[in-house]
């Protein structure tokens, strides 16, 4: 059994900030990873990060409060306002301080860092290194973790890359540690520790056509799911309104923050036609342009019935190179296509979950020593439907509290706990993998993995029913049903592919069905959540949080009251 | 002219079970316009061989995941197009000058120190404003335009004969990195960072063959880089 005083389970944004912090409380930190820190999905994210610098010449009056009110206004009213005034509290510290770790933001004339306009913001706010904002943070982080580990003689910080974590392990509701495989080898391993931090960012990939990395299973969600900690609001995904035809790699709002159109088959600006986004056109807010591109292409203003196009011509070839550099490149390799010559050929895609872990605006959960920070938790603060720029702050900003919060708790409980809980957790792991090894059934994960795909995508997508719903739910009983059949080929312990994807999509499964019955019960539209059959928001049967549990028959729904603030809930109208 | 299939000539190693790493030819029965090595792995290892290794995560080319050799060249599994390698055979090997840990999998640890060895964290002057940004003009930010844009992917590292010779060296996506930190206007600390690269096995080491330039699949000139930081050396009289 390994020890450590806290460990944190995901290198992204939300994981690293949260080790740093342990770390500068003295706290001996473990980061353990099913990737390596670099390669989480945080890497990935283009468009930037928003605090209310009022860095640009017509953003002199931004403030807090008007970051928490478009926030709020863009949740759709969902968010809890408490939590949010929080996190735009914080914002122009955490960045200021991710600026004075090296990250290379770009610069206005004055010097200060630039920053863009995004769409349902009042001011410009969003800050931004040209197109790859996440790689940069991403980066600027991992570096400021390699200068802690140097600086500590004791060797407090270490990274435990390419470990899976299948198991959180609870206590007489207190957490304990974790249990995790090591990819490399095959090694399934206890790890106590004081405290448990999750930062293990969102499940994407349970659908097909996602923006998200590959790795975004859901695992992360469902591992403390099935340890008894509730999913929060997990019916609100957001469908990014642009993603690249095919592949769905995200084509960032930045590209229209810096005047890109959106175009139908006739070559009309067709946003103007839909009274939600005549006012604000391309910069209006994720959810309602995504259906209105999907209006669009149903009404016959698509292409194929399934695109329509993102002209960045007008800019021009500098500004585009300058800007979106990212952009250009991934039009170049993944579609043939120069966005300074040809059109891009766009649809919504899944980009984020809103909901996860079910913590407060400390980041705790019902279990004691546990915590969960970034894409994975659901304080909330994007409520029904976050605003573009607002879940990187939200890493950086929750895993810094997440970090102090499990400091304190390690310092007042050294005392080591749980080892027959661990060692029980570490045998059940062992019998599931050695189970799953020896089936003699023959379902295979990865036909699993496309029909659930496919049922999210086709019933689980932007405009939802009672009726898709119901089939969803069926489908994904039938899919678990399978998956209790499902054979593991290759059975060697070295890096064995196989055996990890089996195990993560146990996870999506389970996470899968928590989104779909959520939508199933909520009978309003709000946010990214739009029911054909309720379209109108229901603020007295519905203003509340969703509390998703896991049992052996399937998931259990409870509700909890929004923490409502200074913002009465008004239409969200734009 | 689109074919209906395609073959991928694989290096196959598990050091548990082989004592050498041998080639595996498998059949794609179709390819498709878009079709990424990296798609034409996942159909390997999902509908024929399911003990086939290899990393991934993004899927776009940013997170440096799935370097590997591939007809010829260190390139990005996802970001290369199957029918532009304009070949029947499409043949993958691991990275290099690194032990494999299976198939497509090597150990990047010797990669991972060679970039903590060069102190890749900012190291700003005294005095960091209290409330606010350390100022840097649009121009000075320029300077660090593309050196930033390192995906730590190592098929430079794979690529230099120099690595390839002493274990030591420390390769070319070092000094790069290194010249990302001596061209902010922030970084404060350029002897330290000098003395570092002007090593035994630092920058002099460099044969100036080009192959990391060639290689880098975000078009970054590490080689250019070296030559700044030998010129920086000579000015500094480190
Ligand atoms: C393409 C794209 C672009 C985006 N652009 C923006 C943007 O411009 N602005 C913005 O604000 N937001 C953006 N987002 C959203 C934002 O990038 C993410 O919400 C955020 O990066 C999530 O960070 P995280 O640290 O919570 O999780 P991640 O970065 O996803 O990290 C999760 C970590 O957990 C680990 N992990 C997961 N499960 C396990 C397990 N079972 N065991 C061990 N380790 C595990 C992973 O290895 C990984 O290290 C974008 C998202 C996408 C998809
Ligand atoms: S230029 Fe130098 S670093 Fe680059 S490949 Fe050649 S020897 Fe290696
Ligand atoms: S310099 Fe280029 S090839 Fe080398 S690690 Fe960085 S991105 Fe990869
Ligand atoms: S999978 Fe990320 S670079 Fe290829």
């Amino acid at each position: 059994m390994i020890y450590h005083d806290a460990i944190v389970v995901g290198g992204g944004l939300a994981g690293l900030r949260a080790a740093i912090e342990l770390n500068r409380h003295n706290v001996k930190v473990a980061i353990i990873s099913k990737v390596h820190p670099i390669r989480s999905h945080s890497i990935a994210a283009q468009g930037g990060i928003n605090a209310p610098l009022g860095n640009h010449p017509r953003g002199g009056y931004d403030n807090w409060e008007k970051h928490a009110f478009d926030t709020v206004k863009g949740s759709d009213y969902l968010a809890d306002q408490d939590a949010v005034i929080r996190m735009t509290k914080d914002a122009a510290e955490r960045i200021y301080e991710m600026e004075h770790w090296g990250c290379p933001f770009n610069r206005n004339a004055e010097g200060k860092i630039a920053q863009r306009p995004f769409g349902g913001a009042g001011f410009p706010r969003t800050c931004y290194v040209a197109d790859t904002t996440g790689h940069a943070l991403l980066h600027t982080l991992y570096q400021q973790t390699i200068k802690y580990k140097q600086a500590s003689e004791r060797k407090e910080m270490v990274i435990y890359e390419e470990w899976l974590v299948t198991d959180l392990v609870v206590e007489d509701g207190i957490c304990v540690g974790v249990i995790a495989l090591d990819i490399i080898s095959g090694r399934l391993e206890a790890f106590q520790a004081g405290a448990v931090i999750f930062a293990t960012g969102g499940a994407g990939r349970i659908y097909g056509n996602s923006t998200n990395a590959l790795i975004n299973t859901g695992m992360g969600m469902a591992v403390p799911y099935w340890a008894g900690v509730p999913l929060k609001d997990m019916e609100f995904i957001q469908f990014h309104p642009t993603t690249l035809v095919g592949k769905n790699i995200l084509i960032t709002e930045g590209c229209r923050g810096e005047g890109g159109f959106l175009l139908n088959n006739k070559g009309e600006r067709f946003l103007e036609k839909y009274s939600d986004s005549k006012k604000d056109m391309e910069v209006a807010p994720r959810d309602i342009i995504s259906r209105n591109i999907i209006r669009e292409i149903m009404t016959g203003g698509g292409f194929d019935n399934s695109y329509v196009h993102l002209d960045l011509r007008h800019l021009g070839e500098e500004k585009i190179i300058q800007r979106l550099p990212g952009i250009r490149d991934i039009c170049m390799e993944f579609a043939a296509v120069d966005p300074a010559k040809d059109l891009i050929p766009v649809q919504p895609g899944q980009h984020y979950t809103m909901g996860g872990i079910d913590c407060s605006t400390e980041c705790e959960t019902n279990v004691k020593r546990f915590y969960a920070a970034g894409e994975a938790a659901c304080v909330s603060v994007h409520g029904a439907n976050r605003l573009g720029g607002n879940s990187l702050l939200d890493t950086i900003v929750f895993g810094a509290i997440a970090g102090s919060n499990a400091a304190g708790h390690v310092r007042n409980s050294l005392d080591k706990k749980g080892e027959g809980a661990l060692n029980n957790a570490l045998k059940h792991a062992e019998q599931r993998i050695d189970a799953l090894c020896k089936s003699a059934s023959n379902e295979s994960h990865t036909d699993i993995k496309i029909a659930l795909n496919k049922v999210m995508d086709n019933n689980v997508g932007i405009f939802r029913n009672a009726s898709k719903l119901k089939e969803a739910v069926n489908e994904v009983k039938t899919l678990q049903e399978r998956y209790k059949r499902i054979k593991i080929n290759y059975t060697g312990k070295r890096v064995n592919l196989n055996l990890v994807w089996a195990l993560e999509l146990n996870g999506s499964l389970d996470v899968a069905e928590a989104v779909i019955a959520g939508a199933l019960a909520r009978e309003e539209s709000r946010g990214s959540h739009f029911r054909t059959d309720f379209p109108a928001r229901d603020d007295t049967g519905w203003l509340k949080h969703t509390l998703a549990y896991f049992t052996p028959e399937g998931v259990r729904l409870d509700y909890k009251p929004v923490n409502i603030g200074p913002f009465e809930p008004k239409e969200r109208k734009y | 002219m689109i074919k209906d299939k395609v073959f991928f000539n694989i290096l196959r190693f598990n050091p548990d079970n082989d004592k050498k790493p041998y080639f595996q030819k498998f059949e794609i029965p179709f390819i498709r316009k878009d079709l990424t090595v990296l798609e034409g792995l996942y159909y390997i290892q999902q509908r024929l061989d399911n003990s086939l290794a290899f990393r991934s995560s993004c899927r776009a080319a940013i997170c440096g995941s799935c370097a590997m050799h591939i007809n010829g060249k260190y390139r990005l599994a996802c970001n290369t197009l199957v029918l532009k390698l304009k070949s029947d055979i499409v043949t993958v090997r691991p990275l290099s000058h690194m032990a494999i840990l299976k198939d497509l999998v090597v150990d990047m640890k010797p990669f991972w120190e060679n970039y903590e060895h060069i102190k890749p964290y900012l190291i700003p002057g005294k005095s960091l404003p209290t409330n606010g940004e350390q100022i840097q003009s649009p121009e000075e930010r320029t300077k660090i335009d593309v050196v930033i844009d390192c995906i730590l992917c190592a098929c430079c590292h794979s690529s230099c004969p120099v690595t390839a010779l002493h274990e030591k060296y420390f390769g070319p996506m070092a000094f790069i990195n290194m010249s990302r930190f001596l061209s902010d206007t922030r970084d404060n600390a350029k002897e330290e960072r000098l003395a570092i690269v002007n090593d035994e096995y630092g920058v002099w080491r460099c044969h100036t063959v080009f192959n990391c330039q060639e290689a880098c699949p975000k078009d970054l000139n590490p080689s250019g880089s070296i030559a700044n930081l030998k010129m920086e050396i000579v000015k500094n009289k480190i």
